[in-house]
């Protein structure tokens, strides 16, 4: 049995009045494919079917979407992992404005990561090398650095679903923190009074869905902790 | 910086740390309450208004009773803010669990101070 039951969310908005499931059956050969090769089968079948890609490798973070009820790179995601009782459910990620079938507006996810001025800012004067830091401090950075803004998390968050506009959502509160981490960074107190409101940081309830769905392995939830740390040696 | 004017502390960071310390007075006052009445199976009015008749009671009642009173608004703001979308909607809730909490504080502080 190597035909496999594939059920996807299609939106066109300027010919349908309201989105609808369409199903395909893919024949896989009983290869293990990837979920983003089975969207290339599909679209030999159906070639107004739309969705992003880029690097097919996990690395670009264009193919963010939902598969059987869970976020993920289609890239790199193979039906062994997803696939239950040979049917797959592929929708858009969930919570932001769909532009057509799978390819979502990223806007407001953009917008939130903007805000936390995801760059190093330093007032002291500059070296004539570069900034040193030491390996440990280097250290530091690592699981921050390697996000590649996919928004897997930030679209599994139901704190950000309910507040994007104000709530600055896993993935954008991860880079706050690798900016607050980085030893040669000295806007620490002003990052940090940007964040203390009760929708930035505080509207994450730690229930821990970025973790469970972030493709790199990261853990958008221990950043947001030692914030609230951060915040809390700042104030007390 | 997003701004607000109708959560407990105005910061995202005092009213993360009055839930949480609220919390924790909330437990030990109904720890206390539950161990009490085991330990007082025959218990009569005498004694239940004798142990409130202490002040060391009342103050700890006094500290539960605000400790409810904070940690119930910190909360419902926030499910409030999550789910009504609709500004005078969440407005009106707001304002009439804001006067449902005052009015059990002031009925609480009554029940512990009167006869
Ligand atoms: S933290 Fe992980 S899931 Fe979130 S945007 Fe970065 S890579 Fe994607
Ligand atoms: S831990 Fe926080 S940021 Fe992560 S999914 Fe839950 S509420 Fe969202
Ligand atoms: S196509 Fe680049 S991450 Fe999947």
């Amino acid at each position: 049995m190597s035909v496999l039951q594939v059920s996807v969310y299609r939106y066109n908005p300027e010919t349908d009045s309201a989105p609808y499931m369409q199903e395909f059956q893919i024949d896989t050969h009983g290869r293990d494919l990837m979920v983003l090769n089975v969207l290339e089968l599909i679209k030999e079948q159906d070639s107004s079917m739309a969705y992003r890609r880029s690097c097919r490798e996990g690395v670009c973070g264009s193919d963010g979407m939902n598969m059987n009820g869970k976020n993920g790179l289609a890239c790199i995601t193979p039906l062994s992992e997803v696939v239950k009782s040979n049917k797959l459910v592929l929708r858009p990620l969930p919570g932001l404005p769909v532009v057509r079938d799978l390819v979502v507006d990223m806007g407001i996810f953009y917008k939130q990561y903007e805000r936390i001025q995801p760059y190093l800012q330093n007032d002291e004067p500059a070296p004539a090398i570069e900034r040193l830091q030491s390996p440990e401090d280097r250290d530091k950075l690592d699981g921050l650095y390697e996000c590649i803004l996919c928004a897997c998390c930030s679209t599994s968050c139901p704190s950000f679903w309910w507040n994007p506009d104000k709530f600055v959502g896993p993935a954008g509160l991860l880079q706050a923190y690798r900016f607050l981490a980085d030893s040669r960074d000295t806007a620490t107190r002003e990052r940090l009074s940007d964040l203390e409101d009760p929708f930035s940081v505080f509207r994450c309830r730690g229930i821990m869905n970025c973790v469970a769905v972030c493709p790199k392995g990261l853990n958008p939830t221990r950043a947001i902790g030692k914030i609230r740390e951060m915040l809390l040696a700042n104030a007390t | 910086m997003v701004t607000n004017i109708t959560n407990f502390g105005r910061s995202g960071l005092s009213d993360w740390l009055i839930q949480r310390i609220s919390a924790i007075i909330l437990a030990l006052y109904t720890l206390f309450i539950v161990v009490y009445l085991l330990l007082n199976p025959g218990l009569d009015y005498a004694t239940w208004s004798g142990l409130f008749a202490q002040t060391w009671m009342r103050i700890f009642s006094l500290l539960a009773f605000v400790s409810m009173a904070a940690h119930a608004w910190i909360g419902l703001w926030t499910v409030t803010t999550d789910y009504l979308k609709h500004t005078g909607i969440r407005l009106a809730v707001q304002t009439t669990i804001i006067l449902a909490i005052f009015v059990f504080l002031v009925w609480g502080i009554q029940v512990l101070w009167g006869a």
